[in-house]
């Protein structure tokens, strides 16, 4: 009971930061438009790759996921502006988990990535792609997976990081090379054999790949196995991140 | 249960090969204000930190509120209230946010929270800048706030590391009459760090000097300063000539300077030998026109036991 309560709390302050940075939920929802408004259009004029529904529809459920994508793993290094304002301190000598700590965290940033989703998902008319009530459930539970799993990545990061200095390093290395091999942009059938090991190792291709079959009703892969892997990297990041915060709790205060 | 709210047993932290606080054993009584006195970097902040569990001691350890901080630290945690020597708080939360949240991890019930809240509010008296951000609160108001917060969950020991660093004189002074008053109105033990002399003189009923590590002496301010034996009396007459001879052979006069004008004399304890240095002069038909009595300061205590002074 205890521990749900300082869930809860955790989560709570999370959602309220989000809420009153009104600048971050704009950009949050004005970058997206950018991607599938002028890329979309740009690159979709040039070229026909026999897609239904056009390069914009196509990369319309790809943008949505390379939203969550960077303000997950942001909101996961914010952990690190916690630790740089105290505010980590004054959770980690409450009388609560350290798993608490981290689980309240993953679902408070998630709750801002569905908010800003959902927008999204609701300005699927921009791209003529149709939604019904259905459809936009779906496609919320499966967004509710992907930030639950990158967020929890976001903050092992953080635990593993002496201070936000590191975060180009993570923009560089880590998120634009996920956004680039998820198949956001581009389908990933018929890639080279390197290439396609490589996207296959990248979890925010069964992401990508699971709203694409939801939302334009065409994917690469049956929409169960993309559960089931984002599932398991949910699972692997949540663990993995409760098990480094905890040991590196030292370095965090 | 002991009469001793904090004991530390051969605490040692290390950093690498650094030793932080080397084999520290202190007893805190219960409902006082214990104030740890040294530099900065003396191993202060590190002695805290363990006592409240966010270190664990890389040898010995303390016992507090009747609990293990190494075996118990759940219970540690609630039984303690911080107050951290940087800011611990969230600039785009209200004060209000921020005290229910805290009381609400220290699992306070939701019944009960508000009425906690009211009292505290009642004893910071933020007014209403309390449903304020907290962005928009002074260094003072920030300070009180986290005071505050630190007593929601009715601690049994407050933690202060250095509660006043940064602060105006008057804000200062402002935060000590708060503590005070804090005293006086609840039963909690206050365990404080400072390098403020003046701060550990005016809050705190026993202290410790610690440097490098090490406590070099503990006790009340007034028994440290009384131990000086280094009271200074200072002396005007008009038969100055003849009071200096008659003083220099009295047993209690340890040290007798004479320049010309006045007459200083060390003793052990000047308040008790006034009356008597008044009669000596009055049976020898000496008016004495002034007498002035200097008492060492904490400052010279701690010079004495370090070596240094305190603010080099």
């Amino acid at each position: 009971m205890g521990e749900l309560e300082s869930i809860y709390q955790i989560w709570l302050r999370e959602v309220r930061r989000t809420v009153r940075h009104k600048s971050r939920i704009i950009t949050a929802v004005i970058t997206p438009l950018i991607w599938i408004l002028i890329f979309g259009v740009g690159l979709g004029s040039s070229i026909n790759m026999g897609i239904t529904g056009g390069y914009q529809a196509f990369i319309y459920p790809g943008i949505i996921a390379q939203s969550i994508l960077f303000v997950t793993i942001s909101g996961g290094i914010g952990l690190l502006i916690d630790k740089q304002y105290g505010i980590l301190k004054e959770l980690m000598v409450a009388p609560l988990s350290r798993p608490s700590i981290i689980f309240g965290k993953a679902l408070g940033i998630s709750t801002s990535a569905i908010i800003q989703s959902g927008i999204l998902l609701l300005l699927s008319f921009i791209v003529n792609v149709p939604m019904n009530i259905i459809t936009f459930i779906l496609s919320i539970c499966l967004c509710m997976l992907i930030s639950m799993g990158l967020s929890s990545l976001g903050l092992l990061m953080a635990s593993l990081m002496e201070s936000t200095e590191g975060f180009n390093l993570i923009m560089t290395f880590v998120v634009m090379p996920m956004f680039l091999l998820s198949g956001a942009l581009f389908p990933v059938t018929g890639l080279p054999d390197w290439l396609n090991f490589i996207v296959y190792l990248d979890p925010l291709t069964y992401g990508v790949d699971g709203l694409r079959g939801i939302l334009l009703g065409s994917s690469t892969l049956p929409l169960h196995l993309n559960l089931i892997v984002l599932t398991l990297f949910m699972i692997v990041t949540i663990s993995l991140s409760a098990i480094a915060f905890t040991k590196k709790e030292e370095n965090l205060v | 249960m002991s009469n001793y709210i904090i004991e530390t047993k051969e605490i040692t932290k290390y950093y690498d090969d650094f030793r932080a606080v080397n084999g520290v054993n202190l007893k805190v009584p219960k409902n006082s204000a214990y104030g740890i006195l040294g530099p900065n970097g003396a191993g202060k902040s590190t002695l805290i930190s363990m006592l409240c569990t966010i270190f664990s001691p890389t040898k010995g350890t303390a016992i507090v509120n009747g609990y293990d901080i190494v075996k118990e630290s759940h219970n540690v945690r609630k039984s303690v209230g911080i107050v951290f020597q940087n800011r611990a708080l969230d600039d785009v939360l209200t004060g209000r946010e921020h005290l229910e949240m805290h009381a609400a991890l220290y699992g306070v019930k939701k019944d009960v929270r508000q009425d906690r809240i009211d009292d505290i509010l009642e004893l910071i008296d933020l007014g209403d800048k309390i449903d304020e951000k907290v962005k928009n609160y002074s260094g003072g108001m920030k300070r009180k706030l986290e005071i505050g917060r630190g007593l929601i969950h009715h601690p049994k020991v407050l933690f202060l590391d250095e509660p006043t660093l940064g602060l105006d004189v008057p804000t200062r002074e402002n935060i000590w009459s708060y503590i005070k008053n804090l005293r006086n109105n609840i039963d909690i033990t206050i365990l404080l760090t400072t390098h403020y002399l003046e701060e550990a003189d005016s809050l705190c009923d026993e202290i410790a000097i610690i440097d490098h590590g090490e406590i070099v002496k503990t006790g009340s301010p007034s028994n440290l300063k009384d131990g000086l034996k280094i009271d200074t009396i200072i002396l005007k007459s008009l038969k100055n000539n003849q009071l200096k001879d008659i003083l220099q052979n009295q047993s209690f006069v340890n040290e007798l300077n004479y320049d010309g004008s006045e007459i200083r004399l060390s003793v052990d304890k000047g308040a008790k030998l006034i009356p008597e240095i008044v009669h000596i002069a009055e049976i020898n038909d000496i008016t004495i026109e002034s007498m002035e009595l200097k008492q060492p300061s904490l400052e010279e205590v701690f010079i004495k036991y370090t070596g240094y002074k305190i603010d080099r």
